[in-house]
């Protein structure tokens, strides 16, 4: 039966229905939906790993125990993963093994715009490169059918337009789950030196033989049509290209690595003018050009930065845009924003007001750097926060500074790579405060489970890791609660905790409002009272704003923003602020 | 069939992704080919938001470009302004004229446009502006507000309505259907 789903939803289904037995994965926008999905259609085994290098070795595991297993991860997750992958790519697989990860170009939301389709290259291994949600769907059979026959890892590569654009898919007959033999090979997966070199000479022949793969294959695809312009693309921009220019021949590529060489040229040949249409890098047109064909236009009229659109094709191939019309000037931003009565508001409130140095990390509290609160200076790659911490205060102790910087992590980032950081600290005497939001949740990208939720990504209640005793045994023994919906004692903890020397974790436990669905009364001005001194916008809540225009602009509450969390009614030295009457929630 | 796009505007939270979800179903149950796409990065509430819908014979692209979307729908009047230009000359815009702070607007940092409704007029000679909230609330939840929206807009998608109250009946099931059915009905008389 016909579906429209997203491309993430169908490599889920795709997963469940070409004989998946294993996926684990780590959150990260945009692939978070593709494990979400597997858990929702309940067939498949599924978790959550705690960072992307323990979901593709527990996928390594699960493949080598004769399982069809898949990891799931964006770019930047590679780059955590990245020492199993380079490794794994010499042991190849025993069950077909598949790595999803999804790039996210224009940056929608990651901290960089790496191009996976170097990881390929650099794996040595085939990349699939899927350009709507049925190919997302059948590129999973065909990725294990690759990764079985060749006896290697495959990659699934999807950028955000084809993770989040819903397409209609087509289901093919379901297979049953693929488990086979559990086998000792000690040569293929045990890779000491001596056994490793006999795995690199394979790893160069095998991919050989994906070359002439390659060639075959109906993943590419030549589609002749007027010979005049021929385009060479894949993913995403194969659509673009078509909406642009319909009558363009294409060379479409599904295989994104290893590139055939002969039906290049064999399109080359068959087309006046070659042009290169590629999001981000010049993978393409790198290797196209060193097989000496001549590529007119490639990067040198199209952006290296950002994604590409049908306006931007037209205009770097000399056709004229649709668009005429320019956006209204001048608008007010309207970026994203703590939600109303989010625990880490209170937080930032106090360390804007404390200027003090913060060394931040990636989560939903990464908006605290944001005007304005401006309270976070360095934000890096998860983890970094409390390590680039540490190596401020060794630093500022050599300078003989004596600043103590402030660490900011949230309880999942910190489970993915804050803990070893903090050991460190631990470990090297160093002298920072660090500052755990432990939500409960994994907020940023949407409210996934995570070691510390209590619960599994299929809903299995499990032990929580308890963030006190763990931040103990890593060698911290300054440990302290903090609640940051009380600013006065969240001031006077930051301050203990910035004068006493040596490590220092304060721990909140505030539960995520918006996962955890907490609804409280909304707030209201009295006008009589309300100066208009606006010390309340400080804590930048939506759910305030500013009376029309008047002698005096005094501050209102929108009740249907406002969640009760109270920190602005602290801020206000007047007394104007006050629980509305009545059942009054929030509607967001 | 020319393809037929669709904008969907809206604030973080306001159900932008659950409306542009039951257009695409609408057309696909309506046997049209669609792609549907936003940009779904961070769950926090309050950023701007911007949905596609494209229906066609065959679509290719999930993008719209600016100057080439038939309908605009926007639940807040400041969304509305600002992707005002991805309407074509002659587009037609529906607009819930409830305004929501922006994040920069509550700090102070920015101020709200007081004229947002005539700038809106401006670049629109064809936009309808809606209470969508009290509709909402009428029908029984202030949630309700993207129900409404799409009920305002039904009549000029290229879709049978009834087939749009039955995609809606599916994706709401049990109590919600009622509100969501009142939500659908009192959009479409606004
Ligand atoms: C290596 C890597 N993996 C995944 C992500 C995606 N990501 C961004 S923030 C985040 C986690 C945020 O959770 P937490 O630290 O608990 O903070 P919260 O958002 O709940 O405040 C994730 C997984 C990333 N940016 N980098």
């Amino acid at each position: 039966m016909k579906k429209i789903i997203s491309g993430n939803e169908a490599i889920a289904l795709g997963f469940g229905d070409s004989g998946g037995v294993f996926a684990s994965g780590y959150p990260g926008t945009p692939s978070t939906e593709t494990l979400e999905e597997v858990a929702r259609l309940g067939q498949v085994y599924c978790e959550w790993a705690p960072n992307e290098k323990v979901a593709l070795e527990s996928a390594i595991g699960g493949s080598i125990a004769g399982g069809r297993s898949l990891a799931t991860m964006k770019h930047v997750g590679v780059n955590v993963a990245a020492d199993a992958l380079l490794t794994l790519t010499y042991t190849g697989v025993n069950a077909g093994l598949i790595l999803m990860v999804a790039d996210d170009p224009g940056m929608h939301s990651s901290q960089n715009e790496q191009d996976s389709r170097n990881y390929a290259k650099f794996a040595k291994i085939p990349m699939l490169d899927p350009a709507d949600s049925q190919e997302s769907y059948d590129m999973v059979r065909t990725g294990f059918e690759i990764s079985e026959q060749f006896d290697t890892p495959v990659m699934l590569r999807t950028t955000t337009r084809i993770s989040h654009a819903k397409g209609v898919v087509v289901p093919q007959e379901k297979i049953a789950p693929q488990v086979g033999q559990w086998v000792k090979n000690v040569p293929k997966y045990v890779m000491l030196p001596s056994f490793g070199k006999l795995r690199h000479v394979e790893v160069e022949a095998r991919l050989l033989r994906l070359q002439e793969y390659a060639e075959t294959t109906p993943l590419n695809r030549i589609e002749m049509r007027d010979p005049e312009l021929g385009i060479i693309t894949s993913g995403v921009a194969y659509q673009h290209v078509r909406e642009s220019f319909p009558e363009a021949s294409i060379l479409k590529l599904g295989l994104a690595h290893p590139l055939p060489t002969r039906k290049i040229r064999e399109f080359a040949a068959s087309v006046k003018r070659l042009v290169v249409v590629e999001e981000m890098d010049a993978i393409f047109e790198e290797q196209v050009r060193a097989m000496g064909v001549a590529v007119e236009i490639g990067k040198n009229k199209l952006p290296l930065c950002g994604e590409i659109n049908a306006d931007i094709l037209r205009t770097a191939l000399g056709k004229e845009a649709t668009a005429t019309t320019v956006p209204v000037e001048g608008l007010p931003q309207r970026p994203p924003v703590f939600c109303p009565s989010c625990a880490h508001r209170g937080l930032f409130t106090i360390l804007s007001k404390l200027k003090v140095f913060v060394s931040g990390d990636i989560g939903c509290y990464t908006l605290g750097a944001l005007p304005p609160m401006n309270a976070m200076h360095a934000v890096i790659d998860m983890g970094a926060s409390i390590s680039a911490a540490h190596g401020m205060a060794k630093v500022n102790a050599i300078a003989g500074r004596e600043e103590k910087p402030v660490a900011v992590i949230g309880d999942s980032t910190f489970f993915h790579s804050g803990m070893t950081g903090l050991m460190s600290m631990a470990y090297n005497g160093g002298n920072a405060l660090v500052i755990i939001m432990d939500n409960r949740t994994t907020g940023m990208t949407g409210g996934q489970e995570n070691p510390g939720t209590g619960e599994t990504l299929q809903g299995v209640p499990v032990r929580q890791v308890e963030m006190v005793p763990l931040v103990k045994a890593l060698g911290i023994d300054n440990v302290a609660e903090l609640n940051t919906y009380d600013l006065k004692a969240t001031e006077a903890a930051i301050k203990k905790g910035l004068e006493t020397p040596g490590p220092y974790v304060l721990i909140d436990k505030n539960p995520c409002i918006l996962r955890y669905k907490i609804r409280k009364l909304a707030m209201s001005v009295d006008q009589e009272k309300c100066t208009g001194c606006r010390a309340c916008l400080k804590v930048a809540c939506m759910a305030l704003g500013l009376t029309a225009s008047g002698e005096k602009q005094k501050v209102r509450v929108d009740p249907n923003v406002c969640n009760g969390c109270g920190v602005c009614k602290q801020m206000c030295k007047f007394d104007a602020m006050h629980e509305l009457e009545g059942e009054n929630y929030a509607n967001l | 069939m020319q393809i037929f796009n669709i904008v969907i505007a809206g604030v973080g939270g306001q159900g932008v992704l659950m409306a542009s979800k039951v257009l695409a179903e609408s057309a696909l149950a309506s046997g049209m080919d669609v792609k549907q796409n936003e940009v779904h990065g961070m769950a926090q509430r309050g950023g701007s938001v911007i949905s596609f819908v494209r229906i066609g014979d065959q679509v290719s692209s999930p993008v719209v470009m600016p100057g080439s979307a038939d309908l605009l729908i926007s639940f807040e009047p400041l969304e509305a302004l600002r992707y005002s230009h991805y309407l074509k000359p002659g587009g037609r815009l529906l607009y819930n004229r409830v305004a929501i702070n922006p994040s920069t607007v509550a700090a102070g940092m920015a101020v709200y446009p007081q004229d947002v409704e005539e700038q809106i007029a401006a670049a629109c000679a064809n936009a309808h502006g809606i209470d969508a909230l009290a509709i909402a609330r009428q029908a029984g939840n202030g949630k309700a507000v993207n129900m409404v929206m799409v009920g305002t807009v039904m009549k000029y998608l290229p879709m049978d309505e009834e087939i749009i109250r039955d995609v809606v009946r599916k994706i709401a099931r049990g109590k919600g259907v009622e509100v969501n059915m009142k939500a659908l009905a009192g959009g479409a008389e606004a």
